[in-house]
């Protein structure tokens, strides 16, 4: 069965209500912070206060004799985790440094790390305990920036590390823990054969996901090792694998992971913090443990994003024809390995046909938190150098910059400089789109500019589990098995109800526990959408046949002459016999009698997830007094696959590009000189509000995947790629400067205004 | 440290509590009261996910002290429908898709349920700045603006203005 045709869906493609709306407008949906257990204590957790600094002795006797504390744990509670037992599955983390980042070993690596922790009957009590624990420090030099950990005299977090992807492997250790490359054609000859060069530094800084739901959790370990996690995740089952190996649990069959609603992840919730310390409480105390982070904790102890220097060289003919392009990329990881430097490779020269390329990044430690995935992880650090750089290569040539990503762009047949060659894509799609824009016919005032920028995303498949119960009445019970962060419970429903023929609210979704579900991947990579929905559709497939099986015995004809439409089955032609059809609710009214219930249950592993290609186009105003930039319009143009509820896929991309407008003009972390962060909230650290966005304009196209039952790509990722180069090339274009350091805010922009000073722009 | 006995009005019914001193209404809504629709995303008033109506006025109940409801009329997300009648602005977010993740949502409805009870006919300019208070992560705020727009439409037409 095919949902390729779109004249054909009457759900897919629809605006519906989405199933747990209610509950979310009225208060009643339970986030990660809103369970209680009886008999719970309150769990807070004592961070280092240093930026580096070898742990000496952690004394919790005085905590311990407070009156209302019930344990206290620190590194000395957690099992060393041997090197074969480093990975579980495909889970991308190594579980010794998510372990140590859970609880500091030996040394504390960042202001914020974990270093002990105590539950109490009250949060107070909890909070003074926390002062009462005595850690004894050697504070040790440290190092912040990425350029600067690099160099051999580098204070070194790990005496262990040492880089890999270099041969020979070095013999002393360092804090750059991978380096990668790739190359295509000869990108000397490229430059060679060039009439213009153009290299460039570009600069960004670590930013955070910036979720209004701090991480939480509820555990209860009961003596015989069986435990209930309560939690706010991407992924019950990355928490259940990760809680099990880093707190000693059992084994995995032990836990029983609950995911709460999440509110916001964007990444940052693919990983565990809190869980196994919590289990460790839990366990020591006899009581049911909750965690919840404060604001500061989440900026002080989890994951941001990568800040990064990244250099880029374009050569091009003068009749606009990029003859090659190099780029160095230098990550911050954070106090552990795991930067996305690899993707900000890959993805920051996706979108163009490049003769010859050369690519080079590194992943560097620091005496920061450990980074974290944030939406389209990678990509949108490189693609903010690249997509600058070619808008730089644009004006020195003078080329329109839509046009010279016209020329240069990547079509089906284009080999990617880092291997795949492209076929069924939908980038010209989006920027012809974008040429016939309303948005593109508007003029623009004083100190007003437009610039454009493209992005690209893999988007992703892989595990994915689903269950489709038909009830007595012919309703359905969908179980699906990744928690629903913005929507997706609407649209799994709809793939089902569009499957079986029948109305979306007879389809009532539910995010199943790790006992409730086969196993699934956790909610990211925007793969939820493509690997989600093909086991929803493959299990109600599944159910569709059995449905067909017991119209074929009601009737006593064969199951291949049966057919079913429109919610119904019908004798397929005259020579099955002549019977009335029979609708899923009467099929399910019966089944007792055809066979039992009707359900399916699939596994899948996803594959055949097609890549996202977009463009965006901002316009933007800066005031020359303040440097105050403002947004006045914004256009997104995606190629989607399918959009199958709309408004969730505009909400993605509206989302993407708020997240990245933030990016671009005000978020960055500022640490002191010993390394403390000195903006540890949301006054300082200032995401978009209301008052700072205009409305943003959305185009989606929809170029299908033939590789999705209903042709979905994936949407939520890539529209967070080009903001902060769409930003930057439109001040460029406002003001004749070039602005190449993230964030570009009012002092940042005054200090450019003052130091190349140009000519007031004419009115045209 | 003796506890503080309040007696107060939320969402229309008399309600006594316990509370200690260093207590914040947004704690006692939650963790003593049960209501849980009002989030904690900062505990400095800088996101608005514990926005509540205190005597006809919004604020920010992590910076109030449960104390201080002492006398005061409350209403929190849980007393925005009535019944099983949704507010405008209630069902406006559900046809707009105006919430993702839905963490940031009881915050933006009652500080919208506010702003159109003071102002049937607000700009987007100032229902921007109405809620600039609020933050939201999800949605780029597009589809929140359009929600309680037309929430303030379809609240005009039934007031026959």
């Amino acid at each position: 069965m095919s949902f390729l045709d779109k004249a054909s869906l009457r759900v897919v493609g629809t605006r519906p209500i989405r199933p747990d709306g209610v509950d979310k407008v009225t208060g009643r949906a339970n986030f990660g912070a809103d369970m209680t257990m009886p008999g719970m204590l309150w769990g807070k957790i004592k961070r280092s206060p240093h930026a580096h600094a070898r742990i000496l002795s952690i004394n919790a006797e005085k905590a311990l004799a407070l009156p209302g504390v019930r344990a206290v744990t620190t590194r000395a509670d957690f099992p060393d985790i041997p090197p074969d037992k480093r990975v579980v599955g495909a889970m991308p983390h190594n579980l010794w440094d998510l372990s140590r980042n859970c609880m500091a070993e030996g040394k504390a690596l960042y202001e914020g790390h974990a270093v002990a922790a105590v539950a109490a009957t009250t949060p107070a009590i909890a909070e003074q305990a926390l002062d009462l624990i005595e850690v004894e420090y050697e504070v040790l030099p440290h190092v912040m920036e990425v350029e600067a950990a690099m160099r051999p005299e580098a204070p070194v977090l790990h005496d262990d590390l040492f880089t890999a992807g270099v041969e020979p492997r070095p013999t002393k250790p360092s804090n750059v823990a991978k380096m990668v490359r790739f190359a295509k054609g000869d990108v000397e000859a490229g430059f060679r054969a060039a009439d213009i060069v153009i290299e460039r530094r570009y600069t960004t800084k670590p930013v955070h996901q910036g979720y209004i739901e701090p991480h939480a959790c509820v555990v209860s370990v009961a003596p015989d090792g069986q435990c209930t996690i309560w939690s706010s995740s991407q992924g019950q089952f990355m928490v259940r694998a990760y809680t099990s190996r880093i707190a000693g649990a059992e084994d995995s069959a032990s836990i029983r992971a609950i995911p709460a609603e999440i509110g916001g992840g964007f990444g940052g919730k693919t990983i565990v913090y809190l869980e196994p310390v919590a289990y460790m409480l839990s366990k020591k105390s006899g009581r049911p443990v909750k965690i919840v982070m404060s604001r500061e904790e989440v900026f002080r102890g989890t994951g941001p994003t990568s800040g990064a220097v990244v250099e880029v060289k374009l050569g091009a003919s003068k009749d606009g024809h990029i003859t090659a392009a190099k780029t160095v990329l230098k990550y911050q990881s954070g106090a552990f390995p795991g930067s996305p430097v690899q993707q900000g490779c890959i993805c920051a020269l996706a979108p163009y046909d490049l003769p010859n390329a050369e690519t080079t990044g590194y992943d560097v430690l620091s005496n920061r938190p450990k980074v974290a995935a944030y939406r389209a992880p990678g990509a949108p650090i490189g693609s903010f150098a690249v997509e600058s750089c070619i808008d730089e290569l644009a004006r020195a040539l003078g080329i329109d910059p839509l046009r010279l990503r016209e020329i240069n762009g990547a079509r089906d047949g284009t080999k990617a400089a880092h291997g795949p060659t492209w076929n069924n894509i939908g980038l010209m799609k989006t920027l012809e789109a974008a040429q016939a824009s309303e948005h593109l016919k508007t003029r623009l005032g004083p100190n007003q500019g437009r610039g454009i920028a493209c992005g690209f995303w893999h988007n992703a498949g892989g595990e994915s589990s689903a269950a489709c119960h038909v009830n007595e009445d012919g309703t359905v019970s969908l179980t699906e098995g990744h928690p629903d962060i913005g929507g997706s419970r609407a649209s799994m429903a709809m793939m089902v109800a569009e499957v079986l023929g029948i109305a979306f609210e007879r389809v009532r979704p539910v995010v199943g526990d790790t006992t409730a579900i086969g196993y699934s991947a956790s909610t990211g990579g925007s793969r939820v959408t493509f690997a989600g929905g093909m086991a929803v559709t493959t299990a109600a497939q599944k159910v569709v046949e059995e449905l067909k099986k017991r119209a074929a015995i009601t009737w006593d004809i064969s199951p291949d002459a049966v057919e079913w439409r429109d919610g119904k089955a019908f004798p397929a032609g005259a020579n099955a016999g002549s019977f009335e059809p029979l609708s899923l609710a009467e099929i399910a009214g019966k089944a007792a009698r055809t066979g039992g219930p009707i359900s399916a249950e699939v596994q899948i592993n996803a594959q055949g997830q097609a890549p996202g290609f977009t463009t965006h186009v901002c316009d933007v105003e800066v005031d020359r007094e303040t440097g105050h930039v403002k947004i006045l319009r914004y256009t997104a143009i995606q190629d989607v696959g399918r959009a199958i509820h709309p408004s969730y896929v505009e909400g993605q991309m509206q989302g993407g590009v708020a997240q990245g407008v933030g990016w671009a003009l005000n978020e960055e972390y500022i640490y002191d000189k010993d390394g403390r962060l000195e903006n540890p909230g949301f006054l300082d650290y200032r995401v978009p509000v209301a008052s700072d966005m205009p409305m943003i304009d959305t185009i989606l196209i929809e170029l299908p995947n033939p590789r999705h039952p209903f042709g979905a790509r994936g949407c939520g990722e890539v529209p967070i790629v080009p903001p902060m180069a769409a930003v930057a090339n439109a001040i460029s274009d406002a003001l004749g400067i070039r602005l190449r350091d993230l964030p570009m805010s009012p002092p940042r922009v005054l200090a450019a205004l003052d130091r190349e000073m140009p000519l007031p722009q004419a009115a045209e | 440290m003796a506890k503080h006995h309040v007696s107060t009005v939320i969402n229309g019914e008399p309600v006594e509590f316990l509370c200690e001193p260093q207590q914040t209404l947004l704690d006692v809504l939650r963790d003593e009261l049960n209501l849980t629709g009002s989030k904690e995303g900062c505990s400095s008033g800088d996101c608005g996910a514990c926005t509540v109506i205190c005597d006809g006025r919004i604020v920010c109940s992590c910076l109030m002290l449960g104390a201080e409801a002492e006398g005061r009329k409350i209403t929190t997300v849980e007393g925005i429908a009535q019944g099983d009648h949704l507010h405008p602005v209630q069902q406006k977010f559900l046809e707009h898709a105006a919430l993702q993740c839905g963490f940031c949502t009881p915050g933006f409805i009652v500080a919208a349920k506010a702003l159109l009870d003071e102002n049937l006919n607000p700009t987007e300019e100032e229902t921007r700045y109405w809620l600039a208070g609020n933050l939201c992560r999800c949605t780029g705020y597009d589809k929140i603006i359009r929600a309680v727009l037309d929430a303030a439409a379809v609240m005009r037409a039934e007031a026959g203005r």
